[in-house]
This record gives structure tokens, sequence and C-alpha cells, in this order.
């Protein structure tokens, strides 16, 4: 009897530990990182002469349905296709809540808005998520958010009141965002996964050096910082409270003695440099994933990687419609996974 | 009832060449599956990589039959496959010791294997053509099962001459 006990105990260990290893999920991975651009895949874009043409060498490429798509349906096509893809790959999709919840937050956002307003829009709602917007929708129509799960049930109680009797959307938004990336860091953390853990940190600690210096242009007060900053390990947010009161100069000291003093001069040059340089410093942080056998590490590197791409293809796109410069396109351009 | 010591030799001898047979066959059978997994992720996208796949996924399945083999000697050597089973307890502790580089380095070998076997078919599978770079890595860890079976094959051998 306790032989069996044993053996059936060690069997269900012995199974647990191979489907956290992922092993089927990152072999399938490996073939499929083939298909992702790399350099001189942007490079033969940044070639061509205008957006209609980079389409057809994406189409060409198994971008899209077919070339007739616009290039914000082919864009939608290829992230539902990513995310397909991953639900075909592990049975419980949980382990990604981490890149969901922030989908979850944004209905929300859309859904008190909608009620506040009371009107029905379409296509305001995003697909990916781990809650169904008809239930948040629901939940703030009836004003019964103990239907919500219970990482969203106080904030969107909290939001729904802020927006009913203040009218300030803002607020509303700034409340649901922390509780967001709160929802976001906690589950990175509690996940197990190292590059997890270390995406949620980056996430969290460029938020919120993004909400200083957008507080100190905007010439926001203490109690809105403490109302939007999130914590996190790698920055203090005391003190980053507290140079945000004082000046962007402050901020930038104190960001110098921080792991991310590279960003700095990135910071200082503009908004859109500090955000490309977050976005590689994400990228080349998943790169040596591609090295990594086992784990949920390869599969959210590989997410990671389609997301960037897609987004640098954006970017891409966007400056060939508007007949931007190559150079200056160049300087927005991301860093390749592949 | 007086207990004679000797009389356990045999027992001890048993338990060698089972364990020897058992633990590196438990240990190929994980490690098969494994690499089966991983596999199977592979042919999922590409077909054509099935025979490279296959090769790296049997690897660590040696171990099982180098386990296998040294069982067979033991038992062979001892009369459980015919002949006289009188085995004196040292002689029996004995077979004992020789079955263990087996049974240890087998199991552990074979995890291994499938460890480097799994990373291996993730370089079949960006680039196939570098196959025969892939499968020395995985190879490698063979060389330690082996030493592990020619050491434990000389031991069982060994012993069978000695007046004890």
């Amino acid at each position: 009897m306790l032989k069996r006990v044993n053996r059936s105990l060690s069997e269900v260990l012995y199974n647990e530990k191979t489907d956290k290893q992922f092993i089927y999920a990152v072999a399938r991975i490996r073939s499929k990182e083939l298909a992702l651009l790399s350099k001189a895949d942007i490079d033969q874009l940044m070639g061509c002469k205008t957006e209609k043409e980079c389409l057809r060498l994406l189409a060409d490429k198994g971008w899209g349905i077919d070339d007739t798509e616009s290039s914000e349906q082919m864009l939608t096509t290829e992230r539902e296709k990513t995310w397909e893809l991953l639900a075909d790959l592990v049975e419980d999709m949980s382990v990604f809540n981490t890149f969901l919840y922030g989908n979850d937050f944004h209905n929300l956002k859309a859904a008190i808005k909608q009620v506040y307003k009371d009107t029905k829009l379409s296509n305001i709602f995003l697909s990916n998520n781990t809650i169904d917007p008809d239930l948040i929708v629901k939940a703030v129509t009836e004003r019964d958010f103990s239907i919500l799960p219970e990482h969203m049930r106080q904030v969107a109680k909290e939001a729904y009141e802020i927006q009913l009797h203040t009218g300030d959307s803002q607020l509303c938004d700034i409340v649901i965002d922390k509780a967001a990336l709160e929802s976001i860091y906690s589950h990175g953390k509690a996940s197990g996964d190292e590059l997890l853990s270390h995406y949620v940190e980056l996430k969290v600690a460029i938020a919120n050096i993004n909400i200083a210096i957008r507080s100190v242009k905007t010439g926001k007060d203490k109690e809105f910082l403490q109302r939007a900053l999130v914590k996190c390990e790698s920055l203090d947010i005391e003190k980053l409270t507290e140079c945000a009161l004082n000046g962007m100069d402050f901020i930038y000291d104190y960001l110098s003695t921080t792991v991310y003093f590279d960003g700095v001069s990135a910071l200082k040059e503009s908004p859109q440099a500090f955000e490309c340089w977050c976005d590689n410093l994400i990228i080349e942080y998943i790169k040596p994933q591609k090295y990594n056998p086992f784990t949920l590490s390869p599969l959210a590197a590989y997410l990671l990687a389609r997301e960037n791409e897609i987004k640098t293809v954006r970017i891409l796109l966007s400056g060939k419609r508007n007949d931007i410069s190559d150079e200056l396109i160049r300087e927005r351009l991301r860093e390749m996974y592949v | 009832m007086k207990v004679n010591l000797n009389d356990f030799g045999i027992v001890l001898a048993v338990i060698g060449a089972t364990l020897a047979a058992l633990i590196p066959g438990i240990a190929s059978a994980k490690a098969v599956s494994k690499g089966g997994i991983a596999g199977a992720g592979v042919i999922t996208e590409d077909p054509s990589l099935f025979g490279k796949v296959l090769i790296l996924q049997l690897l660590p399945g040696t171990q099982g039959i180098y386990g296998l083999l040294i069982a067979f000697i033991t038992f062979s050597q001892i009369g459980v496959l015919g002949g006289s089973g009188d085995i004196s307890f040292a002689k029996g502790l004995l077979y004992f010791a020789a079955c263990m580089p087996m049974i240890i380095v087998g199991y552990s070998s074979a995890i291994r294997q499938s460890n480097a076997s799994i990373a291996s078919m993730g370089v079949v599978a960006k680039k196939p053509d570098q196959f025969g770079k892939a499968m020395i890595f995985p190879a490698m860890v063979e060389t330690y099962a082996i030493l592990a079976l020619l050491i434990s094959m000389l031991a069982v051998n060994g012993i069978s001459g000695l007046n004890i």
C-alpha cells in the first residue's frame, strides 16, 4: 500500500516536473523561431520604397492571411497567430497571465468609460485576456464587483466610484494602471520563472521611471506620485518620488546610481529614445533563451520577441506610410531577437 | 536456530543484479520519454527531421541495455541461470558492489544524456545540416555509461575467480 502511494507520488512528481519543463513546447518554439524576422529582414523591409511593397514582402514571409490585408489587420493577425500557437503549446494558459493581465485592466478602463458615458462602442475591448470583457461590463453596469476575480474586485469598485463621483478619467486610469502593474508584478514574481520575474521587474521599473518623468513635465504633486508609482525591488519609490518633486536632473542623478544608469542618456535624448532603450534592454535580456531547451522562459521570450517584432514592423510601416526619412525610421527600430 | 551469514551471499548478489537492470532501465525509460516529447515538438513543425530526431531520442536508451547486460552476466556468474548458487556472504557483497557503478552511473548519465539530447534537438530543429555536431554532445555523456559498464563487467567477471 505504502509502495503504491510512493509510486503514484513519484509518477505525479515526474509528470509535474516534465510539464514544468515545457519540453514539447520549447522544441516547437525552436522551429518557430526560424520564422522570426532577423535584422537582415528588417533591412530588406527598409529597402522597400512604399508601405505596400513592405506588406507584400511580409506576406511573402508568411505574415497575415493574404496580401490584401491592411497593415493593421496584418499586425493583428500576427498577434492572434502568436496567441493561438501558445494556446496550442500549453494546456494551462494561466502561465501567461503576466502578459494577459494588462489587457484585462485595459478592458476594465474601457468598460467603466462605456458605462459612465452610457454608450456602446465596438472594438474597444482587447482579446487575449483572462476575464471575459462581457463579465467586466456586467460587473460595472450592475455595480456587482464580486463577480470579478479577487485581484480586480477592489480596484474596479474604486475606479468606478472615482469616475462616477469626480468624472476624473485620468485619476480613474491611474488607479487602474497601478493595479494592473501590481497584478503583473505579483504574478511574475510568484511564477517561479526567472525570466518572468526579471521581466516584471523591468516592466514595473520602466513604468515608474516614465511616470516620474511625466509627472515632472506636467507638474504633478506628491499625492499623484504616491498613487501612481508601484513598489519594485530595483527602484526605491520613496526616493524616486522625492527626486520627481525636485526636478528632472534629480531623477537623472538617482537613476545613475541604479541598474538603469545606461538609460539616462536615452532619457535625456527623448521619450522615444528611452522607450526604444527599454525595449532593447528586454530583448537583450531574453536573448539567451534561444539556447535554453527547458522551462517556460523560452516560450515567454518568444512571445516578447513576437511583440517586439510586431512593434518594430508597425513603426517601419508607419514611417513608410508617412514618407518619413529612412534615417529617422532606423532610429526608432528595435533590436531583433534573432 | 543458528543463522548462517553465507546463506545471504546469493541474496546480496541477486539484489545487485536486479538493481542493475532496474535502475538504469527506469532512467532510460524516463530519458527516452523526455526525448520523445521534445522530438514530437520538432516533428510537429518539420516531419522531415524524424530520422535525426529519433537517433537523438534513442541515445539515452543504451543505459537500460547496459544495466540488463550486467544483470545477465551477474545472474550467470552466481548460478541463477544455471549451475551452483553457492555464494559466500563476502562474495555476494562483492557482486553487489560490482553492480553499483552501472546502477548509479547508469541512472545519472541517462537523465543527463536526455537533457543534452533535447538541447541538440533544438539545434537540429533550427539547423538540420548541423546534426552531426549536435549528436556529439549527448554522445559524449555515453562515455561515462560505457566506463561504468566496463568496470562493472570486469568486476563481476573477476569476482567469480576469487576464492572467498
